[in-house]
């Protein structure tokens, strides 16, 4: 488990100080995915990197497993180190070294493994991130999702509890980015592994992390489990990353209201409501006529959610409204 | 053709040659053995790096700038009483090889301070974040990542070195510089001056290749 307790970074840039990061709570619990979303310089790389403390908090306790952290001893805080596993956007991969010997460089700095030891440990890691055939060649004969699968089968290699990623798709095509996502989520499920994730796309957070916390300009702004943000942000930024995710527009979404006569209602199912034939069934028992103007039907991790704009015309709207709120669906009026 | 070369003591020639060897190989491990520290440190302690230290940076830049714009040939001179300390002799391979190792391992260091640098930062915070000591980064990431260009440092100081030997003729190291100095300037043997002329410029085409074949092999980007 991670708990920052009031922790607040500021860098010194010359005589200014500048702070990346207000004094900041934050909960995060054992085999949880725990995604941090945020624009360029909302301060995530820092939160993240006070975690294994390349950098140092200027105030503040960071516990992890009830330790306190930020008073570590120099060799203690190696010995924490390497119960960390990170990767990186750009990998950050030794390009002089064969992959085997990537994967290999951890166990060897700890010292603690005969090299018999290492080899098969290694075998056995790249076997799990199905990179078996490409062991003996140098990175850069890599493409960047292998490369990737090389940083985790790496970060993993000392059997850590906690995986940090700072932005470890961004530099990758979706299709990749799906893959290494889906990895991801198989070794948080295999090993208990606690991942914190650092990305800017809402869509990565939606795939595969429990909680979030969304950042903005050195403040954590909203903070909860995935669905609860996803479905029903309350920041602008956290709704401004919604949209974007959804591909959705504002301004078309209001032109279209305009169009339409009657209430407007947005619905939100989760879980097996997602697929239960309701509106129907509400609109039959109701007399009310509805016409759908906006929705999806996807996966939150791995609870499937939908959301439905309509307009409703005729009938006894409220008791159609009632109806769909007794039968667990979010209901927002978005016009009266 | 056989006038041309009627000067020429083969023999002579040979052992200037193995003096220039000589004093080539030594200084160059002396060189290297000196210089690689020099340069760790150059860049450990260089600005935003892992140990920054303002202070210490600026005055070990300073000794390293005040010996690299010495002439060498000032260098040579000035170095003797110290040359006599340690070696017994100004004089000779030996005698040679003090200001040849002087000369060379700032610039080499100088060298290697840059190599380091062209090393991504992104790796030695991913081997930090391993929970390396200083120790480790150096010896299992900074120096292997840059190990292309620390050959290709050795390579350009080692030519250097090859001039510096030439010019340490002067003050009687012996070697090709020597000879040619000696016979093809002073005494107009001009043929003592081509044949060593064009051997110097032989051991020169062999280390640039020989490094550049390294650097090739060691690069894996
Ligand atoms: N070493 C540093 N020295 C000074 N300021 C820094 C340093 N590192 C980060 N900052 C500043 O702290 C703020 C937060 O930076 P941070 O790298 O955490 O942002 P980020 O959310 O990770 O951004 P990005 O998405 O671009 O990676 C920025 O304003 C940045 O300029
Ligand atoms: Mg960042």
């Amino acid at each position: 488990m991670i708990e920052f307790q009031r922790v607040h970074k500021a860098y010194k840039v010359g005589q200014r100080e500048i702070t990346a990061l207000e004094p900041c709570d934050l909960q995060i619990e054992q085999g949880q995915i725990y995604g941090l979303i945020g624009h360029s310089g909302a301060g995530k790389s820092t939160l993240l990197r006070l975690i294994n403390r390349l950098e140092e908090p200027s105030a503040g306790s960071i516990l992890v497993d009830g330790e306190d952290v930020t008073a570590l001893s120099p060799k203690g805080l190696r010995q924490f180190r390497q119960k960390l596993g990170m990767i990186f956007q750009h990998f950050n991969l030794l390009s002089s070294k064969t992959v085997a010997d990537n994967v290999a460089m951890p166990l060897k700095l700890a010292g603690q493994m005969s090299s018999n030891q290492i080899s098969s440990r290694v075998a056995m890691l790249l076997d799990r991130v199905g990179l078996t055939d490409h062991a003996n060649k140098y990175p850069a004969q890599l493409s960047g999702g292998q490369k990737q699968r090389v940083g985790i089968a790496r970060a993993l290699a000392t059997s850590p509890k906690i995986l940090l990623c700072d932005e470890a798709t961004s530099a990758l095509d979706p299709q990749t980015t799906a893959q290494v996502l889906q990895l991801l989520n198989e070794l948080n499920r295999e090993l208990n592994l606690t991942i914190v994730l650092i990305t800017h796309e809402m869509d990565v957070i939606r795939r595969i992390c429990d909680q979030v916390a969304v950042l903005d300009k050195g403040k954590i702004v909203e903070q909860g489990p995935v669905a609860e943000v996803f479905l029903h942000p309350k920041h602008p930024t956290t709704q401004r990353f919604v949209y974007e995710a959804e591909q959705l527009d504002e301004d078309d979404i209001n032109s279209d209201f305009e169009r339409v006569s009657g209430r407007i209602i947005r619905l939100t199912f989760q879980g097996d409501a997602t697929y239960a034939p309701l509106l129907g069934h509400v609109a039959r028992e109701t007399g009310v006529d509805y016409s759908i103007l906006g929705g999806r039907i996807d996966h939150i991790r791995d609870t499937p959610y939908g959301q439905l704009t309509l307009s409703l015309v005729g009938g006894d709207a409220d008791a159609a409204i009632a109806q769909l709120k007794s039968a667990q669906v979010t209901v927002e009026v978005l016009r009266g | 053709m056989n006038h041309f070369f009627s000067n020429i003591d083969w023999f002579d020639i040979w052992m200037a040659t193995l003096d220039t060897l000589m004093m080539l190989g030594g200084s160059i491990i002396f060189t290297v053995l000196l210089g690689l520290p020099l340069g760790v440190l150059l860049f450990l302690t260089g600005p935003k790096q892992m140990y920054e230290q303002k202070g210490f940076y600026a005055a070990l830049s300073l000794v390293v700038n005040v010996l690299r714009s010495l002439p060498f040939i000032i260098l040579l001179i000035v170095m003797i009483p110290f040359t006599l300390m340690i070696t017994g002799t100004s004089l000779g391979v030996a005698g040679a090889i003090p200001p040849l190792v002087a000369g060379a391992t700032p610039f080499f260091a100088r060298l290697v301070e840059t190599a380091l640098r062209e090393v991504d930062k992104g790796i030695i915070e991913a081997t930090q974040a391993m929970g390396a000591s200083t120790k480790q980064i150096i010896f299992s990431a900074l120096l292997p990542e840059a190990r292309p260009g620390i050959i290709a440092a050795i390579t350009v100081t080692a030519i250097t070195l090859v001039s510096y030997t030439a010019m340490a003729g002067v003050v009687g190291a012996g070697g090709l510089g020597d000879l040619a100095i000696r016979y093809g300037y002073q005494r107009f043997q001009t043929d003592v001056m081509v044949v060593t002329v064009v051997l110097l410029l032989i051991l020169v085409q062999i280390l640039q290749s020989l490094g550049d074949r390294l650097v090739v092999h060691y690069s894996r980007k």
